[in-house]
């Protein structure tokens, strides 16, 4: 699709501000003080920031123009505007995760995936909100405030990483960071019109990613193009020695290798993702999506992954019993929210975890403390593991006769506010597509794929072998290079 | 599972280190009945035989060299307590009088 010249310098494709600052048509300066302006024109109806600071940004894309006036530049990301969830740790800047209990955090010190942005010359703007310790899928459960989706103030951008995806949307940054633990990257970039890819479990370093569930958490990049997730990825991805579950495997050019991937493709199409549940506008562009694939000289290939029916639950009590363990660690003592009520020490666990935590978060708590006790172990926690291998054993078959699996990202659309709040089990089913995913640790990704009637995004989700992130960038650039979702804008 | 699923909130809650309200509790309870009844569905798989999996891939025993490294500064460490005094974190008294 051709770029159209008019489109303000705020909604520019990573890529072609990178271009442009290469060019010297373009200064850091003027693409940080374009998101900013934004950001001060829309942000008090999107809310997608939880902290900003416009002259440590500004300071920031001055550092990075003097560099490439001197020849220095650090690489295609230099200068370029990348805001981040508020899990992240950033040195000096706050870290609230979205919630009570670490209002008042500021991280001493930088996680792997910050130093390397530093390292590669971006512009760190802004902390972006989230649902309280990436526990949601509507950003309903940030501690701060819910952040609106750009499309339909009145709806939800969808969640964790909602404030990830609506500053995308609304044009507020170039490109951002998410986690996704369950979907929380690829379900608020389904519902609010941009590209998020949760990397292969061991891809990029969890080091300073504030835990939830830490065999399914991954980092994720978001940009409003396929081209701009793969600039990202390529800054972030890469062996961690910080990170004992970090993969050591070379990290390929990805934008090199997208384009040397061309297809055609076996493409799989789980026949339990297009089941009941699913909306018949999202399952009508995702046929369309199928048909263009099959237009391009793809095999369409129906397969069955026959355990994913017990994914959700399976999910929900490995997550809830990891979280009940990272989350022990909030207890009022070295950091983080200290009851002023306390009676004694014990007490004072007690009372700064009630005060601290949101409700959905004791839930968790709660379930996961009870999925591990004494007597309930073996029946859920031991056998939701046993569930685990066969759900990724059912991908590992699929992916012997087919490269990447399509499915839709979301069953819905974005809802309204408030619609599911009172309905904890309504909202764990909000990420039925995009679960098995983390727990099997393959790499998946969302792309807009088409819009309902009234205007809300819908997401295209592939889902590929371990480490084959460049074959899922290159067959969504396919599709999105004949297609011209990614495009459009709200109306703000 | 099937009878094994009955919730005591206030053990659980009492294991977790979490002061609940009444209502609070109440509300918890119920919902996390709900959840429960819908994990049961999990009793219906045949997991016979199968290796129970901890983690997507099997990268065991990472070693790293043992060697002394830099680490927060007081501080550093200090920066977000609660309370602090003389390089140390200030907690309740653990220890009565008597």
């Amino acid at each position: 699709m051709p770029h159209t010249m008019s489109e303000p310098l705020h909604f520019l494709a990573a890529t072609d501000v990178s271009a442009r600052l290469a060019a010297g048509t373009l200064t850091s300066e003027q693409i940080t003080q374009a998101v900013i302006d934004r950001t001060r024109a829309v942000e008090d109806r999107v809310q997608a920031f939880t902290h900003r600071d416009e002259a440590d940004a500004l300071a920031q894309a001055r550092a990075s123009d003097a560099r490439r006036s001197s020849g220095a530049s650090l690489g295609p990301l230099d200068g370029v505007p990348v805001s981040l969830k508020d899990v992240l740790a950033c040195a000096g800047q706050p870290l609230t995760c979205g919630s009570r209990m670490l209002a008042n955090f500021v991280s001493p010190y930088d996680s792997t995936v910050v130093a390397r942005l530093r390292a590669a010359g971006a512009v760190l703007w802004g902390r972006l909100n989230m649902d309280e310790f990436a526990m949601g899928s509507s950003t309903e459960n940030s501690a701060m405030h819910p952040t609106a989706n750009p499309w339909d103030l009145e709806r939800i951008p969808g969640g964790s990483s909602g404030g990830s995806a609506a500053a995308l949307a609304a044009g507020e940054s170039i490109l951002t960071i998410g986690s996704d633990t369950g979907g929380s990257v690829r379900q608020p970039a389904a519902l609010c019109g941009v590209v998020g890819l949760k990397p292969t479990y061991g891809r990029v370093s969890r080091f300073g990613l504030v835990a939830y569930a830490s065999s399914l958490d991954q980092v994720g990049p978001m940009g409003r193009s396929v081209d701009d997730v793969a600039l990202l990825l390529g800054a972030v991805a890469g062996h961690d020695e910080r990170d004992s579950t970090s993969v050591d495997r070379p990290v390929p050019d990805y934008a090199a290798a997208m384009r040397e991937n061309v297809g055609p493709w076996r493409v799989g199409l789980p026949r339990e993702y297009f089941g009941d549940g699913l909306n018949p506008e999202v399952r009508a562009s995702v046929e369309r999506a199928v048909a263009f694939y099959r237009e391009q000289g793809c095999e369409i290939v129906d397969v069955s992954l026959p355990n994913t029916g017990y994914a959700v639950a399976t999910y929900y009590i490995i997550a809830t019993a990891e979280a009940s363990s990272n989350l022990a660690r909030y207890d009022g003592v070295r950091y983080g929210h200290r009851s002023a009520k306390a009676n004694g020490a014990i007490d004072l666990y007690f009372q700064s975890r009630a005060e601290g935590f949101g409700e959905e978060v004791k839930r968790r708590i709660i379930l996961g403390t009870y999925v591990l006790s004494s007597g309930y172990y073996d029946a859920y926690y031991l056998r939701a593991q046993k569930v685990r291998t066969l759900i990724r054993n059912d991908f590992m078959r699929a992916f012997e006769r087919v490269d990447f699996l399509l499915t839709p990202t979301s069953p819905v659309p974005a809802f309204k506010k408030g619609e599911r709040t009172a309905d904890p089990l309504a909202m764990y089913l909000a990420d039925i597509y995009t679960i098995s995913a983390n727990l099997a640790g393959l790499p998946g990704l969302s792309l807009p794929c088409g819009f309902t009637e009234c205007g809300l995004p819908i997401g295209l989700q592939l889902l590929g072998k371990p480490f084959d992130e460049p074959r899922l960038l290159a067959a969504a650039r396919r599709y999105e290079q004949a297609h011209d979702w990614h495009l459009r804008r709200p109306t703000l | 599972m099937s009878d094994t699923s009955h919730l005591d909130i206030d053990y659980v809650a009492q294991l977790a280190r979490l002061a609940l309200g009444d209502a609070e509790k109440e509300r918890i309870a119920k919902q996390l009945g709900d959840v429960l009844g819908y994990v049961r569905q999990l009793e219906a798989v045949n997991i016979e035989g199968v290796e129970p999996m901890a983690h997507a891939f099997d990268v065991v025993n990472v070693w790293q060299a043992d060697e002394p490294r830099a680490g927060l500064s007081v501080d550093d460490a200090l920066r977000n307590a609660p309370a602090s005094r003389d390089h140390m974190f200030v907690v309740p008294k653990v220890v009565d009088d008597a």
